[in-house]
């Protein structure tokens, strides 16, 4: 018995990997209740951004000039949290700066217990989900509140932060947190804008996009602790997780423009069947397919197979308030995969299957040769003028799709006798 | 209008399973007075390698395609999303392979999605075709958002005789295919095939028709498992009336 119970102090066991997003997606799909609460969801949210785009005018300059602003930041973005710390500091608040997921949540945790609670009231927004706070908190034995319950702590994340001026700003959401002693902001560090000018295109693009209304109901604006007024301490979580290794990437980068609106999700036809538990932790919808393995590499199985959670049919790309090119940054990751497995001593079926197609496509004898052995096993294959059960992998097509017969001539046979 | 010279890309997945489709396009140009070339040497325009991650094989295909059709003049093809893919992704895959020549040969092209050519380079929208049939047309995405193809499809649909067509609800939601995700993910694949299908049977149409013969082989392949009693063709097979003989 003594040898099954961890001496005390021993950390507990790494939780096991996330599953594909294949196999957690069957799951997903079995459970009817997942699609019917999401149709309601999106299509709601889908609804109301449809209808406060319909009524910008001037959509497709904010979107631009958004995209532009974030693009610019990214690319001085040490100055800029350099300079954001330095007027935390100055108007009275603590900067913490967390390397990994699990770093900010031991923070946040050693924050609450600091203050000498044993629970948080804990709002809900990307980066929280993200660094699975509420989980994370619960494991270390601090109670996770609602968000507007009264407590000594609040944590919440935050849509920007000005770095000018140290504002922190979050847009929408439901009551503003009023914690009596202590506020712990968590934040990605791309989410710095560098003047408080910046916010205006952003305050239009969030509420529109997530299909809050033209506006949000709530904006709330925090400048460090008030003598007399609201919380005596402010605290300020940095989270990188990662955000500097999509940094170093040209092409992904692009990604970290996202200001966490969610319309990407709302229009995406794979999440609304499959909920985001599906996609694991760290994000879900198409933007969470590419953040996640931007951040984390593409080694792991579960961030691997993110990149492929998705048909490419571009209706992120349409809605995403900062015009992230969200099919190509899937296709970019797909190829980071493909280049990450290339190595292997034994090449995948896959990759011994692409590379021997791409071999035949390359010489049009080949192609041809191909083509009439294809011809024949088709016609083997099919039955009353349709197949209807395709050997290997294929058979996942074959399980509920017919595939009509291999005609007795090609195209370019017809073509040659003509 | 005086006679155009056209290359027609077929596509490899038309070549070879949906001959028809290629067919329908020679006749149907050739109808109007043009004159049709089949560049034999052509082979695939490179999009499976290239969505599926494989970047160096989808280059050597790209870099195939631009050799085969560079002056070409106009290259007209029944298949949105190959020319979606060497229109929006070409330049991508050359920086993928740090080939600024296959950019440049790339952007020498000029490729056209059926639909494209007919209404903005021929100027054509009633080619003369009689179709006598209920007809729902699906929005693929390569089509819509890809390519932009907008209202060409259905202005084309509306000048056929005696076709009638019918409105397809939720038309432009994706129905699942998403090439090699039909394979990789096949459960959400069927599960969004499953939900098209249910919109097709709701309306009365006979025929779904569509741009890209792959997404109508998924929906088609769903329709024929459940003996929905409604068949897919490629618009082209509409536009260009039945074969001789
Ligand atoms: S990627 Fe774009 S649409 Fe998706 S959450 Fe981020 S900003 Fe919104």
């Amino acid at each position: 018995m003594s040898g099954a119970v961890p001496p005390a102090g021993t950390p507990p066991p790494p939780p096991p990997p996330p599953p594909r997003f294949a196999d957690a997606a069957r799951e997903a799909l079995a459970d009817p209740s997942v699609r019917r609460g999401l149709r309601e969801a999106t299509s709601a949210a889908r609804a109301g951004a449809a209808g406060a785009v319909a009524d910008s005018a001037d959509w497709e300059e904010l979107r631009a000039a958004g995209a532009a602003v974030r693009d610019r930041t990214l690319l001085d973005l040490d100055r800029y949290l350099e300079e954001l710390e330095g007027a935390v500091v100055e108007a009275g608040g603590t900067v913490h700066w967390a390397v990994s997921a699990a770093d900010a949540v031991r923070v946040v945790a050693g924050l609450v217990r600091a203050q000498g609670e044993s629970g948080a009231a804990v709002a809900d927004a990307p980066v929280l989900r993200e660094i699975g706070l509420a989980g994370g908190l619960a494991a270390a034995g601090i109670a996770v509140l609602d968000a507007g319950a009264a407590a000594a702590v609040a944590v919440t994340g935050v849509d920007f932060m000005v770095a000018e001026t140290g504002a922190l700003v979050r847009s929408g959401g439901d009551a503003a947190p009023a914690p009596s002693a202590a506020l712990v902001a968590v934040a990605g560090l791309e989410q710095a804008v560098p003047a408080w000018r910046d916010l205006e295109v952003f305050l239009q693009l969030l509420p529109r996009a997530s299909g809050a209304g033209r506006t949000a109901a709530r904006t709330v604006v925090w400048s460090g602790p008030v003598a007399g007024d609201g919380p005596a301490a402010c605290h300020l979580v940095l989270v990188d997780n990662g955000r500097t290794r999509a940094l170093a990437d040209p092409v992904g980068r692009t990604a970290l423009r996202c200001i966490g609106c969610e319309a990407c999700l709302n229009v995406c036809p794979v999440y609304e069947r499959t909920g985001p538990a599906a996609y694991g932790p760290g994000g879900a919808g198409p933007i969470g397919a590419v953040r996640v393995p931007l951040q984390r590499g593409v080694r792991g199985a579960h961030a691997a197979s993110l990149p492929f959670a998705s048909t490419l049919c571009g209706a992120c790309a349409d809605v995403c308030p900062v015009k992230i090119d969200l099919p190509g940054l899937l296709v970019h990751l797909r190829g980071e995969v493909v280049e990450a497995r290339r190595d292997r001593p034994v090449p995948a079926p896959e990759l011994a299957a692409m590379r021997a197609a791409a071999w035949t496509l390359a010489e049009p004898r080949r192609y041809e040769a191909a083509l009439r052995r294809g011809a024949r096993w088709g016609r083997l294959l099919a039955r009353g003028g349709r197949i209807g059960r395709l050997p290997g992998r294929l058979g996942k097509w074959s399980d509920a799709r017919d595939l009509p017969a291999p005609p007795a001539q090609s195209f370019r046979a017809w073509w040659g006798r003509r | 209008m005086e006679a155009v010279r056209v290359a027609l890309f077929v596509a490899c997945y038309n070549d070879a399973l949906f001959p028809g489709t290629g067919r329908a396009v020679v006749r149907l140009l050739e109808r109007l007075g043009h004159r049709v070339d089949f560049p034999a040497a052509q082979t695939c325009c490179g999009q499976m390698h290239w969505t599926t991650g494989y970047r160096r094989e989808a280059a050597a295909l790209a870099r195939a395609f631009t050799g085969v059709f560079d002056g070409a003049g106009a290259v007209v093809t029944p298949s949105a999303s190959c020319a979606a893919t060497v229109r929006a992704s070409y330049a991508g895959i050359a920086r993928a392979a740090g080939d600024p020549a296959l950019a440049e040969a790339a952007g020498r092209l000029a490729v056209y999605e059926l639909t494209e050519f007919l209404v903005d380079v021929l100027g054509v929208t009633d080619v003369g075709a009689r179709f006598p049939h209920r007809v729902a047309y699906q929005p693929t995405c390569h089509a819509l958002r890809g390519l932009g193809v907008g209202d060409r499809p259905l202005r084309l649909l509306a000048s056929v005789r005696d076709l009638e067509l019918v409105d397809l609800p939720a038309a432009e939601e994706c129905c699942g295919f998403g090439g090699t995700f039909a394979v990789k993910n096949a459960d959400v694949s069927v599960a969004l095939a499953a939900d098209k299908v249910r919109h097709v049977r709701a309306t009365s149409a006979d025929v779904l028709c569509a741009l890209d013969n792959s997404c109508l082989a998924h929906i088609g392949g769903a329709l024929s498992r459940l003996h929905a009693g409604v068949r897919v063709a490629h618009l082209a097979e509409i536009l260009a009336g039945p074969e001789e003989g």
